[in-house]
């Protein structure tokens, strides 16, 4: 188990370095600060005095260096548009985002486990069809027509649901619906697979033989089981659910991390996009850790192997 | 007749659970055979776009304005589907806009196959250092998430068509690398492969046209689920005024538009994204359709 979490500490600093030269990358590499910071019709000295005043007429690892040596400490610069340090905006946009995602993925669980098991139990009947046909269109639906058919028929058609913003419980009803919706058709696939392997197994035909009722083999039983392969590919598909939350949160003007960072796209406020996505790598990457852990403690043949 | 159909009757009473195991499969490609002609015809529209639309897609009226489809009051048949806030017809632009859908996904899951296979092949033949740092470089990226990488890269370049082919193309490919090189760490140990190797084979030889050319129906099966995705992405780029910029009809930024009348005028935003819905749904269901008929054991 110890040397398992070694090595996955490692390959944690490995991702979440290559991740900062990626952020580093996008504007340094392919992109030129100083082209987006002036104006066009700037003069030609001004261009070379404000890239020496950056620090970007250095070697590029120098830069690099400078940049990851700050970033440790949370130092990613102030932010070109605010004026404020862009950590400190990132941080404040956090929790509505974390907030979102968990709801998100809480809504994906509740439609996907009753669902996935009855298919599962009833194979091949006209439930699991359904639930099959459910599937694959929640699969192909775009998150953020979804998000906007939602809005044309709660909040405006039946003026039931508040069609943007953030504070009260209906805030939170349809953005936690939407991104839901789409990860429930892969967890559900995945529910419904892993039950029907396990049903199929020694020790539920020991559970039946001892006289326990139904309910309880599928319950205690299965349902324990089939969650290991579940719980890993969430742990998966949690990058999938950020990015699922990106596009939500913009479709219904969430006030999280996803629309500031598309706020400072559109300024081309490069410190704060650099900061918000190494921020959201990180949460992406210690989720990833953690459920590694949790699936260890569940079934701990699988690290000992 | 009678004796015909009655034995038709027992065969379907004893039919083995096998049998209709095969049967179902059957059935499903039936799905898949149904998707791909609905493909095919959003395909074709797209293509013959300037003979099939009943207007131009940047034909500007002001004074019909945001009218409603056909079948609604006020409604016209000269717009079926309405027009939108510049009074430009709406089924005009969704077949117009299938063009830029279709072209940026096929070319982006193209350019995504092409890195992702040779990285794949690459990583799963040499083993070792390569490996490693290949599977590094896929864990990067796949924990990174797509959309954001995308705004990004984006957000510097400037949004373009070019651009977009680009960001998504070089963002699609680790899947592919993962999937190839399992396959090829289980390939290069059987025995053709020692069999070239014994025979002097050289190692590109040995990497593209013995072990590459049995890996093509997962590829085909990942790459067409994929293009689904890529339009999806596509769509969402272009819904923020990342990716394709108007007055160019595309599904996404039709729906981005569409989403500020949305108040009073549904149609806008409505139809493009059930155009985006219908078509990466019957690629799914003809991805899935390809798996089941290529390779069956295939889990993805």
């Amino acid at each position: 188990m110890r040397r398992y979490l070694v090595r996955q500490l490692i390959q944690l600093v490995v991702v979440v370095l290559g991740i900062s030269l990626l952020a580093f990358g996008i504007l340094h590499v392919l992109g030129d600060p100083v082209l987006l910071l002036l104006p066009q019709n700037a003069g030609k000295d001004e261009f070379e005095r404000y890239r020496h005043l950056l620090g970007l007429d250095r070697p590029l690892y120098v830069q690099y260096w400078k940049f990851v040596s700050r970033a440790v400490i949370g130092d990613f610069g102030k932010s070109w548009y605010a004026d404020t340090p862009a950590f400190k905006l990132v941080l404040e946009r956090m929790p509505p985002t974390i907030y979102l995602t968990f709801s998100g993925l809480a809504v994906a669980l509740l439609i996907a486990l009753p669902l996935g098991t009855l298919a599962a139990l009833k194979r091949h009947s006209w439930v699991d069809s359904l639930c099959t046909m459910l599937a694959v269109a929640g699969q192909a639906a775009p998150l953020f027509w979804l998000g906007i058919m939602m809005i044309i028929i709660f909040a405006v058609r039946l003026r039931a649901l508040p069609a943007s913003g953030y504070g009260t419980w209906q805030h939170f009803l349809m953005p936690a619906f939407c991104l839901g919706a789409a990860l429930a058709p892969i967890t559900m696939r995945l529910v419904r697979s892993g039950v029907i392997e396990i049903m199929n197994m020694e020790f539920i035909k020991t559970a039946r033989a001892k006289g326990l009722g139904e309910p309880m083999v599928v319950v205690k039983h299965a349902l324990r089981n089939a969650c290991i392969p579940v719980i890993t590919v969430i742990g998966l598909q949690f990058g999938q659910l950020l990015g699922g939350a990106v596009i939500t949160e913009t479709v219904f003007a969430w006030p999280g991390v996803a629309t500031l960072t598309v706020e400072s796209i559109r300024n081309q406020d490069f410190p704060v996009v650099q900061c918000a996505v190494i921020l959201l790598a990180l949460l992406i990457v210690s989720v990833n850790l953690v459920i590694d852990l949790i699936v260890g403690l569940i079934d701990p043949r699988i690290h000992t192997a | 007749m009678s004796t015909v159909s009655a034995e038709i009757e027992q065969a379907r009473v004893q039919t083995p659970a096998v049998e209709r195991a095969t049967l179902r499969r059957l059935l499903r490609l039936r799905w898949g055979v149904l998707a791909a002609v609905v493909l095919l015809l959003i395909v074709a529209s797209a293509v013959f776009a300037p003979w099939i639309a009943p207007h131009d897609p940047l034909a500007v009226n002001i004074r019909h304005r945001l009218a409603p489809p056909a079948w609604i009051e006020g409604g016209a048949l000269a717009n079926v589907l309405g027009t939108d806030q510049v009074g430009r017809d709406l089924l005009s632009r969704m077949i117009y806009g299938g063009r830029v859908s279709l072209v940026v996904g096929i070319t982006a899951v193209l350019m995504a196959a092409s890195i992702g296979v040779l990285l794949g092949l690459t990583a799963g033949y040499f083993g070792r250092n390569t490996d490693w740092v290949i599977m590094t470089l896929v864990n990067v990226m796949l924990t990174f998430p797509f959309v954001l990488l995308a705004l990004a890269v984006i957000a510097v370049l400037g949004p373009s068509l070019k651009n977009m082919i680009l960001v998504l193309g070089v963002a699609g490919w680790p899947i592919y690398a993962r999937v190839v090189r399992a396959e090829t760490l289980a390939l290069r140990e059987r025995e053709f492969v020692l069999a070239g190797r014994a025979l002097g084979m050289s190692h590109l030889r040995l990497m593209f046209l013995q072990i590459a050319p049995n890996l093509t129906s997962v590829i085909v099966v990942i790459a067409t689920l994929q293009v689904a995705q890529v339009i999806i992405a596509e769509s969402f780029l272009s819904f923020l005024g990342l990716g394709i910029q108007p007055p160019t009809p595309a599904w996404g930024n039709m729906l981005g538009e569409g989403r500020v009348y949305m108040l009073n005028s549904w149609w806008i935003a409505t139809f493009p994204g059930l155009a985006i819905f219908v078509t990466t749904l019957v690629i799914n269901l003809m991805g899935n359709a390809l798996r089941d008929w290529l390779d069956p054991h295939l889990k993805l």
